[in-house]
């Protein structure tokens, strides 16, 4: 098996695809403009409602100001990256099932979980990121946190871990509108529970806490990252986010292999 | 057309009846068939009810913060301001932007322009249609939250309860008629949905969905009161919880918006109906 070579064909492929569509959305680009007051807008919401809960030296769930803003950083950082990749290319998933599209998909010589989760990038989310990433910073220095290397690569690595659940959760749902055609409608339930990791997971009553780092691991996404570029991770909490981010891409690779056996297309 | 949109319908006084028992015949026809169709959307409509969960969230982080506590607000009280929030929420919801962007592209318009009913009633009639495929899914959600929030659970007195019932419907009309006018620059872009957002972001951060008006700073609050956001939301949500509320100036609020609003619609569905060269013409 030539698999270096595959994946170098993948990655090739990959490039030209989101060349071409950062090409495509060149062609808006008023829309940058859009996209960069409607994050500053958001975003200085987020960072009020934030302050709301903070009013003469008072914590959220043991968390300080500054180490809440690294919270709402990873968040801003990982909604951007829903903007960027998740929303357009799983949206585009379920228009695929629906129009029957998916056939030819399935005809490519590529892995068709790679094609559908990576063809079109959307360059709009992008200053969602680097926001998110600016607050993170901002909120890392001010807590006094001192720049661990350490901290910074395993905040790095539980980022990723993050935004690899993340995309399990998105893609498993996109996946089952194999079975249930309309089920776009279930992503934006999905948004807006994800919504909840603005915050810092202690802030919520113990059994939402619980909901939070099992059935809908909220914690994992913003939380525990956060907690390890500030350097308070236990170990236990990280190893639990990789664990949960390597079992995520397994089910999820699962999940599409048993969606594809149950297809049939659209017109059948 | 040379009918005015806006006018009585001719049809009932040629055939001599009065003109409002034909709009009400016109009125109940349109909710009749718009919720026929809204009950196929059944499945679709309860995810967007669970999508409305955020006013939940918030209660669960305000009922444990110490800010809240120091505010003077008890996590009973925010119980209760929260899920009328949640309710209030679930029937003041408009997506008139995208129902009609959508017909617009698909071509649909061109015949629905040429009925002798102005449009918008027939938008109006499916918000309704859909509020009431609503409603048993939010009395289970509430019945759900009073088994999980025991101590939520009151009983609102009855005036206070129609003075949030009006006012949860006018914040509808209100949210209504301000998302109605950027529909109506559906007629000169093809992409007006994209400025909605520039309405659910104010909306979000000033309606009162993320915390009580009260725990703002003073001046964001006044400046907060002047926009016509809390009136969708804090000010019915705050009539039917008991919390503290200056129900005369809300109202007031809701009146002036009203009357700006209004004039403001109608102008920009005569100047684009004018406009209108359909989809591909």
């Amino acid at each position: 098996m030539g698999s270096t070579s595959t994946i170098r064909r993948h990655a090739r492929s990959i490039a030209r695809f989101w060349s071409s569509s950062l090409a495509a959305e060149m062609e808006y680009q008023l829309n940058l403009l859009i996209e960069v007051a409607a994050t500053l807008i958001t975003l200085t919401g987020s960072l009020f409602t934030l302050s709301l809960f903070f009013g003469r030296g008072q914590q959220l769930g043991g968390w300080s100001w500054n180490a809440a803003l690294v919270v709402l950083g990873i968040y801003t950082l990982l909604n951007g990256f829903s903007s960027t990749l998740l929303r357009p290319n799983l949206g585009n998933l379920v228009k695929q099932v629906q129009s029957g599209g998916l056939d030819f998909v399935l005809l490519k010589p590529m892995d068709s979980q790679i094609w559908l989760s990576l063809r079109t990038l959307s360059p709009w989310g992008l200053p969602e990121m680097v926001l998110g990433l600016a607050l993170v910073v901002v909120g890392t220095i001010r807590s006094g946190a001192k720049p661990h290397t350490t901290a910074l690569l395993t905040g790095g690595l539980m980022v990723l871990a993050g935004i690899t659940i993340l995309y399990s959760l998105w893609f498993v749902l996109a996946a089952t509108s194999i079975w249930f055609v309309k089920i776009w409608n279930a992503t934006e339930v999905l948004r807006s529970l994800l919504a909840a990791g603005q915050f810092p997971v202690s802030a919520y009553p113990p059994a939402l806490r619980v909901v939070f780092s099992t059935i809908l691991p909220v914690a994992f996404l913003t939380t525990v990252p956060a907690e390890a570029i500030l350097g308070l991770a236990s170990g236990g909490s990280l190893l639990a986010g990789l664990v949960l981010a390597g079992l995520s891409v397994v089910g999820s690779r699962a999940l599409w292999r048993l969606a594809l056996r149950h297809y049939t297309s659209a017109s059948s | 057309m040379s009918q005015h949109p806006l006018r009585p319908l001719p049809s009932g006084r040629r055939s001599g009846r009065p003109a409002l028992a034909s709009a009400l015949r016109i009125g109940r026809a349109l909710f009749n068939s718009q919720y026929a169709l809204m009950l196929e959307f059944r499945a679709e409509i309860l995810l967007w009810a669970l999508s409305g969960l955020l006013p939940l969230l918030m209660f669960s982080l305000w009922s444990g913060a110490p800010a809240g506590a120091a505010a003077g607000i008890s996590p009973q009280a925010f119980s209760r301001y929260f899920l009328a929030a949640f309710v209030v929420r679930q029937f003041t919801v408009v997506w008139v932007v995208y129902a009609f962007e959508e017909d617009n592209l698909l071509g649909r318009l061109s015949p629905l322009l040429l009925q002798p009913l102005p449009l918008i009633w027939r938008y109006a009639a499916a918000h309704l249609a859909e509020q009431a495929t609503r409603f048993p899914f939010v009395m289970v959600m509430v019945a759900l939250f009073f088994w999980a929030v025991p101590e939520a659970v009151w009983i609102p007195s009855p005036t206070r309860l129609l003075l949030a019932l009006l006012a949860a419907h006018l914040g509808f009309w209100l949210n209504f008629l301000l998302q109605h006018a950027i529909t109506m620059l559906c007629f000169w872009s093809e992409r007006a949905s994209a400025l909605e957002r520039f309405l659910f972001m104010p909306y979000l951060f000033l309606s009162g969905m993320l915390a009580p008006l009260d725990l703002y700073p003073e001046a964001v609050r006044r400046f907060a009161l002047l926009t016509p956001f809390p009136s969708m939301l804090y000010l019915p949500a705050q009539l039917a919880s008991g919390g503290p509320i200056d129900a005369l100036a809300g109202f007031r609020t809701v009146a002036v918006w009203l009357a700006v609003l209004i004039p403001i619609n109608l102008l920009l569905w005569r100047a684009g109906v004018r406009r209108y060269a359909a989809m591909g013409g």
